[in-house]
């Protein structure tokens, strides 16, 4: 290249700059537009490839989710499983702890919970069996969430790589469970536990089946608010997160704090486990997770670790979950069509965070700016 | 632009006229003007801060001038990006070495090369052999990096660089990380290119080396272009004095403060770097209550190891004693083995300014309230933060200290650097200290805020605290501190009176080797 091309170069065309701070209310108008340009956008990929009207589509997505008391229900209850992981992962995410093994403390949580139930279904009294239940999920998932901060605190070992291998341990560990509990023999799969007895299954609650499901993690909503606002524990996780070096000249143990939020974290995502198995599918298997750990990854950073927000993006992918599979038995399209949808909305949803923190700048606006500096400079 | 080339002006290879680079309020560079030539070694003199590396990120396309214009071979260019750079022939040799670990010379070499076609192993060895029998390099092209001394991955930077066909040369600080002999070698090599005809500057603050191995010194201070001399008209003392410039008046305050009580003793203080360097070599001194101890040094002599180790963040090699005499009884209590909670555990109240505002003294990402507590959050039994004190406490700063800030809420990463100082010294002095430890207190502060710090510091020594001031303005130094004790080498090569001291004698006890 000559020096002459060089003399021709300009600024480049676009720049990114990152935004110093958008009002709250501008940030919300930036979700919206970017939820209804995604509307846009699929409704013109639904006509011309199906030819369908795309505003049908869309009530009949709604329908999906929301058409009937039951359908709303099966909603909410996704909404909530959805919220426990990603209550459970908000701490560790605050921490800058890549915690994304939330899958198999799920998975092992469920485990736990099965295994009580099958043992112990017929030997407890209720109570005790719930107790039990209930400590065996946590525990399993803080074991899950423990092994990864140890080596992390102790070696410091990558968690990213470490939870994500927890996972297809927790993985093979529920396909052998599943062959030792097999029932009826040959069918491969655990079946539906206690059928007969419905021991360990929640009961109705107000006369809701799903009714302690929402009970049980919006009281967790409310205590992880608070814990990660007001406690102490909870400003440890914030100052860690901001940098080590900070937490250690104010005399964190930081080593220490990384291992408890991450058995708090493995604690919760283990309940939810507890949840699936006796809240809601009555049964275990290496599907009982079902992506959610990973889904509620982007339901906590979306929500800024904000549980209260949380219940919003929850709400939002589960929607978006219910509608997309109702489309897809309706209007006999495939899966990949409605996963399709799914991803659109998505992408438009997580793109404009991109643009709530950065602003463009184009090369010709930003001339001119330099110009008027320099005549003001020169008066 | 005409050139007139006579035996002793060499054909310019690089002019900037009128550069300037701000960040934010700072003024890194202001209206520079410099002019490199082929066949000639430039040696660029300053102290730390005063915008050498800046002004050479703008040639190898690192940072873009607010405004100025950059002559290459007399023709205008704009330099966006390290491509375009390269594209130029300008190459430059980062104080922190850019080499891939896990690649062997030859890979690292070849990386990024715009070049098409196949990877030719053997003719990339057979040009790096080339280049270093051609300058007197040593370079075994299929060496890992990771098995490389220092010395040796400077080398394989210069080669790469030189393989890539720059003619324009630029060093950052290259002899920091070299021993005597490998300075004497490196120094050979740059005789070897400058007779090839390349045009080479050296980034420096190091005076002898200046001497032996350049042309031409160009001089910075505080961001401003000084002069540019031959050097063989320049001596040690000549330059020294446009390095740190003439004495200047300020007018701060200094009162003397009678029955100073010994504070703390440190005493055969070493400190390991994790590469297994001595940062710190058997330091040994006393701090008295009402004084302001200044600590002058090139940077990293290990300013920041000192302080780190009295406030219990360092690991400290065996032998080393941090004795604190309480005020009150005059117990000792022994610092070393201690982390900062156990130190406040101790009783001792010791303040900590830390270099790094926002990436130690502070939560960029809390409010003022947030920052307030960061030290004692944990006071109290509760399992839930005690928002009242820190919140009048901030209240309080944000009034005495005049912090500009929208509210006491808004995260202090978004606030000027004058103002996220004044945040975390208001912090620190609020704590009552009986030891104040404060590094770089006022660097990149307007002239306002910095005397707004240093009446703090006055304050805090008439009250009796016995504050150490780690700073790098010399003229600040002298008219603040009682003493001056002077780091070189991460050793103490000597300990003055701020009152009767001198400017030189400072200046040459910090390059004292």
């Amino acid at each position: 290249m000559t020096s002459q091309n060089h003399s021709k170069q300009r600024e480049p065309l676009i720049r990114m700059v990152k935004r110093d701070h958008l009002p709250a209310k501008k940030a919300w108008l930036i979700r919206i537009i970017g939820l209804l340009l995604a509307l846009v956008v699929c409704a013109v990929l639904i006509f011309s490839i199906t030819k369908l009207n795309p505003l049908k589509v869309y009530t009949t997505m709604f329908g999906g989710a929301f058409g009937s008391t039951r359908r709303s229900w099966q909603t909410i209850r996704e909404a909530m499983m959805l919220l426990c992981v990603s209550l459970g992962l908000a701490p560790a995410f605050m921490m800058r702890f890549w915690n994304i093994g939330a899958e198999g403390q799920i998975l092992v949580g469920g485990v736990a919970t099965a295994g009580c139930m099958i043992y112990l279904g017929d030997k407890l009294p209720s109570i005790l069996l719930f107790a039990v239940m209930l400590i065996g999920s946590i525990a399993a998932g803080a074991l899950w969430g423990f092994l990864p901060a140890f080596f992390k605190a102790r070696f410091g070992t990558n968690e990213t790589l470490f939870t994500l291998m927890m996972n297809y341990i927790a993985i093979q560990l529920t396909s052998y469970f599943v062959a030792v509990w097999e029932k009826p023999y040959g069918s491969n799969s655990v079946g539906i536990i206690n059928s007969d007895t419905n021991a360990g299954w929640f009961k109705p609650l107000f006369g809701q089946q799903y009714g302690w499901n929402v009970v049980i993690v919006l009281v967790l909503t409310f205590a992880m608010y608070f814990y990660l606002k007001f406690s102490k524990q909870g400003y440890e996780i914030q100052v860690v997160g901001e940098s080590e070096n900070t937490a250690r000249y104010a005399g964190i143990n930081v080593k220490h704090v990384i291992i408890r939020t991450m058995l708090i974290s493995g604690a919760i995502c283990g309940l939810s486990g507890f949840l699936a198995v006796a809240g809601s599918g009555h049964t275990i298997s290496v599907s009982t997770a079902g992506g959610r750990g990973f889904t509620a990854i982007i339901v906590a950073w979306l929500s800024k670790f904000n549980s209260f927000v949380m219940i919003l993006f929850a709400f939002l992918l589960a929607f978006l979950e219910r509608g997309a599979s109702e489309i897809a038995s309706k209007f006999n399209l495939n899966d990949y069509a409605s996963e399709m949808i799914e991803g659109i909305i998505l992408f438009f949803v997580l793109g404009s965070e991109f643009f709530i923190n950065y602003k463009l700048i184009f090369r010709t606006k930003e001339h001119a700016q330099n110009e008027t500096l320099k005549e003001e400079a020169h008066s | 632009m005409i050139l007139t080339q006579t035996a002793e002006t060499k054909a310019s290879a690089i002019q900037m006229r009128g550069i300037t680079k701000t960040f934010g309020e700072v003024i890194a560079n202001n209206s520079i003007n410099l002019d490199i030539r082929y066949g000639e070694v430039l040696s660029l003199l300053g102290e730390n801060g005063s915008g050498k590396t800046t002004l050479m990120n703008m040639l190898s396309g690192i940072y873009f001038p607010d405004a100025g214009e950059i002559l290459v071979n007399g023709e205008p260019v704009i330099i966006r990006s390290p491509k375009d750079a390269f594209d130029l022939k300008i190459g430059m040799i980062h104080q922190h070495f850019k080499l891939v670990d896990v690649f062997t010379a030859a890979e690292n070499i070849t990386l990024g090369s715009q070049q098409k076609g196949r990877y030719d192993k053997k003719e990339v060895a057979r040009r790096v052999r080339e280049i270093c029998s051609k300058y007197g390099f040593e370079v075994n092209p299929e060496q890992k990096v990771y098995t490389m001394t220092v010395s040796q991955k400077q080398t394989l930077e210069i080669v790469k660089v030189l393989y890539g066909g720059a003619d324009i040369l630029i060093l950052d600080e290259p002899t920091a990380v070299l021993t005597l002999q490998e300075t004497e070698k490196l120094f050979s090599v740059i005789r070897n290119m400058r007779a090839d005809g390349k045009a080479i500057v050296i980034i420096t603050h190091k005076l002898n080396e200046v001497l032996a191995v350049s042309d031409r010194v160009s001089i910075l201070r505080h961001g401003e272009y000084i002069d540019t001399v031959n050097t063989k008209d320049a001596t040690e003392a000549s330059l020294t004095e446009m390095m740190v410039g003439k004495k200047i008046a300020l007018n701060i305050t200094r009162d003397d403060i009678p029955n100073k009580e010994k504070r703390l003793s440190v005493k055969h203080l070493s400190v390991m770097s994790p590469e297994g360097v001595k940062v710190l070599d058997d330091i040994n001194f006393d701090l008295y209550s009402g004084e302001i101890l200044g600590v002058a040094g090139i940077s990293g002599c290990g300013q920041k190891e000192l302080l780190e180790s009295i406030a219990g963040l360092q690991k400290t090699e065996a032998g080393a004693s941090i004795l604190y005499y309480d005020a009150s009884d005059a117990a000792e209590k022994q610092l070393i083995g201690t982390n900062p909670k156990q130190i406040r555990n101790l009783g001792i109240h010791l303040s900590f300014v830390p270099e790094d505002r926002l990436g130690m003294g502070l939560i960029g990402s809390m409010g003022m309230t947030g920052n307030m507590m960061l030290k004692n959050y944990a006071d109290g039994k509760s399992l839930f933060l005690d928002r009242k004190q820190p919140k009048d406490l901030a209240e309080k700063i944000r009034e005495e200290l005049e912090v500009v800030t929208p509210g006491i809420q808004t995260p202090v990463r978004r606030l000027s650097g004058g103002n996220v100082q004044k945040v975390l010294v208001g912090r620190e002095i609020a704590a009552s200290p009986a030891v104040l430890l404060t590094a770089y207190a006022v660097r990149g502060l307007d002239i306002n805020t910095s005397y707004t710090i240093y009446n703090l510091l006055n304050e805090q020594k008439k009250s009796g605290v016995a504050v150490v001031y780690v700073g790098e303005d010399l003229d600040v130094l002298l008219e603040l501190c009682d003493r001056i004790l002077v780091l070189c080498g991460g050793a103490v090569s000597g300990i003055v009176d701020g009152r009767t001291a001198t400017k030189e004698q400072v200046g040459a006890l910090m390059i004292k080797r």
